[in-house]
């Protein structure tokens, strides 16, 4: 049964998959390298500056699809290389601009070809820029096993070849990527490996060319590896990684590209460039998300420590209540003695009582005690919370005890203990016990509790 | 001789780096590779290793040409020459350094996993072995790199400045390590900066500033006149100085 808002064509849709996965991850695979070396615009540079030699191979050969046309590309796509090179190296421009300069510059030459090469071949400059996913499928050859797309079988092609070159050259990509010069020394040339990679990159955007065309093909090459990065810390994870992402990028994108523009009424749009969006969406979620380095990962782990902190501090207040033997402390005394705001207490009271650490307790003694509280409704330590308590405070009067004979002031003695105590384990509590000689009170004069397991 | 140069010549755009360049550096020797910024000891390394043009003159390292005993030199770039957030792990870093004798294609056997986990351990940094080298602090990566050149089980080896911004405790195993390659027989030549622990640190010294100043054991070639050769009026006053009070501390009985 279909679902009333997407038409699928199991045939037509299954194959679009099919093409972009292959697109993708064929692309995915060497951009990791391309990433890692700071080279990324040398996929944009390749993928535009190819034009030339593809329109020259369409006007030799009036065909779409030839061994002309691979050839041309990997030509022009060697030739920006080494004219990137050049003019880095004598024009002293940096390699950003140099690739810049190399890359438009043939691409407007390729675009004037195209312009003169479509009134002979069958070839629309639009589709060169954004290529033509949707209708791909279409262009099939019959084989032995059924009817199957010229792209996929075009770029079932590249990608072996792209894997091929990344599984039996991992040593040499691997120590060349990251430093060449201890790879110059054991006689590994990065330039030409270089050089080999260029070619591959020229490759596959002629591959995927039909399928993605020349500016969206960039996004595959680099986004995933760049999410991949993010996401791992070893070499072959990363490719493992960018290939799973690049492939969820391709599917995602096409079926967004059927069903979302729906859902607002609006016509299916072109499945390459969201699959574009998807993989921007993805490296948005990466970069906030990632656990290495991700921002509101970050954020999180603050907090939670702040959260943790506060929550010491609340047990500490309420051990040394009970030492003065006050039993219990309602929710705005908390709030006023440790400078918190009311829903910030109540929130770690919340986190306390779930542990089981804090009870609450109905209790008039406790409004008695401190005028200045209305609340019926106090916190008091429950036996696992005093055990926990009992040990935090006697971290800090230890501290305090060790910061005394260190000679720090007495007058700073507090403050800096009211810090280290929320980092101070059993270990670290034994030896500041057997440092200070197994005191049994703080310079104050307030006992040092015993350990408690 | 481990290393043999004659009359060797580098120039950067027809500035010249090396100027006829005479070394012979004996099998065997801790030698201190020292100049001022600009002497061209990096350049030095590189050309011995042929990773730069020269311009005439004849490199050999144990008689023969680098191309032949490659597998027998192991070099330490300067550690700021990589990108450090590499996707990488120490022991992977490490594990570089027995590429050269692994092959490049078929799977590490034991023997070089093994290599690995001794040189990282020769170093003090065993316990890293696990750790993203992102994570590492200089010290923790000048040991990595260090730890390569050792899994590569060479006879010579050439470093780049392995001292640069490293913290006591890695110096002090940076010098454990060269002493430990010595008492093996093997050659090793630093580029170092720091004229004071040079003595102490090292038993041959080549003094360079485009040309080779001076070649030769420690204590003949460590002068004041040596020096001031080398450095010009480069050599500060204050350098000077703290280098004289150190000779009279050590001259008292």
């Amino acid at each position: 049964m279909q679902t009333p808002w997407i038409t699928m064509d199991y045939w037509l849709d299954g194959w679009i998959v099919v093409i972009a996965i292959l697109a993708s991850v064929s692309a995915a695979i060497l951009g990791n390298f391309l990433v890692l070396r700071r080279l990324s615009l040398l996929s944009d540079a390749i993928s535009h500056s190819i034009l030339p030699g593809l329109a020259a191979a369409y006007l030799l050969t009036a065909n779409r699809y030839s061994w002309t046309a691979l050839i041309g590309a990997i030509a022009v796509g060697l030739i920006t290389v080494w004219l990137t090179e050049l003019i880095g190296q004598y024009g002293r421009v940096d390699e950003g601009a140099s690739t810049g300069i190399v890359f438009t510059g043939l691409f407007a030459l390729g675009l004037i070809m195209i312009v003169q090469a479509a009134d002979r071949v069958d070839l629309d400059p639009n589709c060169v820029l954004f290529g033509d996913i949707e209708l791909s499928p279409l262009d099939s050859i019959v084989t032995s096993i059924g009817v199957i797309p010229r792209s996929a079988i075009v770029l079932t092609v590249c990608l072996l070849l792209n894997t091929l070159f990344v599984v039996l050259l991992f040593r040499l990509l691997r120590i060349a990527t990251f430093d060449p010069q201890l790879a110059t020394s054991l006689g590994v040339s990065p330039r030409v490996l270089h050089y080999a990679l260029a070619t591959l990159v020229a490759i596959t955007s002629v591959c995927s060319f039909e399928a993605v065309g020349n500016v969206l093909v960039v996004t595959m090459f680099i986004v995933p590896p760049t999410i991949a990065f993010l996401l791992v810390n070893r070499l072959p994870m990363m490719i493992l990684a960018s290939v799973g992402v690049a492939a969820l990028a391709a599917v995602v994108g096409h079926l967004s590209a059927v069903a979302v523009p729906l859902m607002f009424g609006y016509k299916s749009t072109s499945t390459a460039a969201m699959i574009s969006v998807v993989s921007g969406i993805f490296l948005a979620l990466a970069i906030l998300f990632n656990v290495k380095t991700g921002v509101m990962v970050q954020a999180f782990r603050r907090n939670q420590l702040a959260w943790s902190i506060l929550r010491q501090d609340i047990l500490a207040l309420l051990f040394r209540d009970s030492e003065r033997g006050q039993a219990a402390r309602s929710l705005r005394d908390i709030t006023t003695t440790l400078l918190s705001q009311s829903w910030i207490t109540a929130m770690a009271l919340r986190g306390l009582v779930w542990r089981g650490y804090v009870t609450r307790v109905n209790d008039q003694t406790s409004s008695q005690a401190s005028s200045s509280s209305n609340s019926t409704v106090g916190y008091t330590l429950s036996n696992d919370g005093r055990r926990h308590a009992q040990n935090l405070v006697r971290s800090h009067r230890l501290w305090e005890q060790y910061l005394a004979t260190t000679g720090t002031q007495l007058d700073r003695i507090h403050a800096q203990a009211e810090t280290l105590e929320h980092f101070t384990n059993p270990a670290l509590r034994q030896q500041l016990d057997s440092e200070t000689q197994q005191p049994q009170s703080d310079p104050h004069g307030k006992a040092i509790p015993p350990e408690e397991k | 001789m481990a290393i043999s140069i004659r009359a060797m010549t580098v120039a950067y755009q027809r500035k010249p780096v090396l100027w006829e360049v005479n070394l012979d550096i004996p099998t065997g020797k801790l030698v201190g590779l020292v100049g001022p910024n600009g002497a061209g000891k990096s350049t030095l390394l590189k050309a011995i290793l042929g990773m730069v043009p020269t311009i005439g003159g004849s490199v050999s390292i144990f008689g023969l040409d680098y191309q032949d005993v490659r597998s027998r030199v192991a070099y330490v770039p300067q550690r700021s020459s990589v990108d450090w957030d590499f996707p990488a792990t120490v022991r992977d870093v490490v594990t570089m350094g027995t590429y050269g004798s692994a092959g490049w294609f078929w799977p590490l056997t034991k023997r070089e996993r093994n290599r690995a986990h001794e040189a990282m351990e020769q170093v003090g940094i065993l316990d890293l072995a696990n750790r993203p080298i992102n994570q590492l602090s200089g010290g923790q990566q000048q040991r990595a790199f260090l730890a390569r050149a050792l899994a590569q089980q060479a006879d010579l080896f050439l470093m780049d400045e392995p001292f640069a911004a490293v913290d006591a405790a890695t110096e002090r195993a940076i010098v454990d390590c060269l002493r430990r390659l010595q008492e093996l027989g093997k050659t090793t030549l630093v580029v170092h900066h720091d004229l004071h622990t040079v003595p102490e640190y090292f038993d041959y010294l080549v003094l360079l500033n485009v040309r080779t100043v001076a070649v030769g054991p420690m204590a003949e070639t460590f002068t004041d006149e040596n020096l001031q050769r080398t450095y010009g009026g480069r050599l500060t006053i204050l350098d000077e100085v703290s280098e004289a009070i150190r000779r009279r501390e050590a001259a008292r009985p």
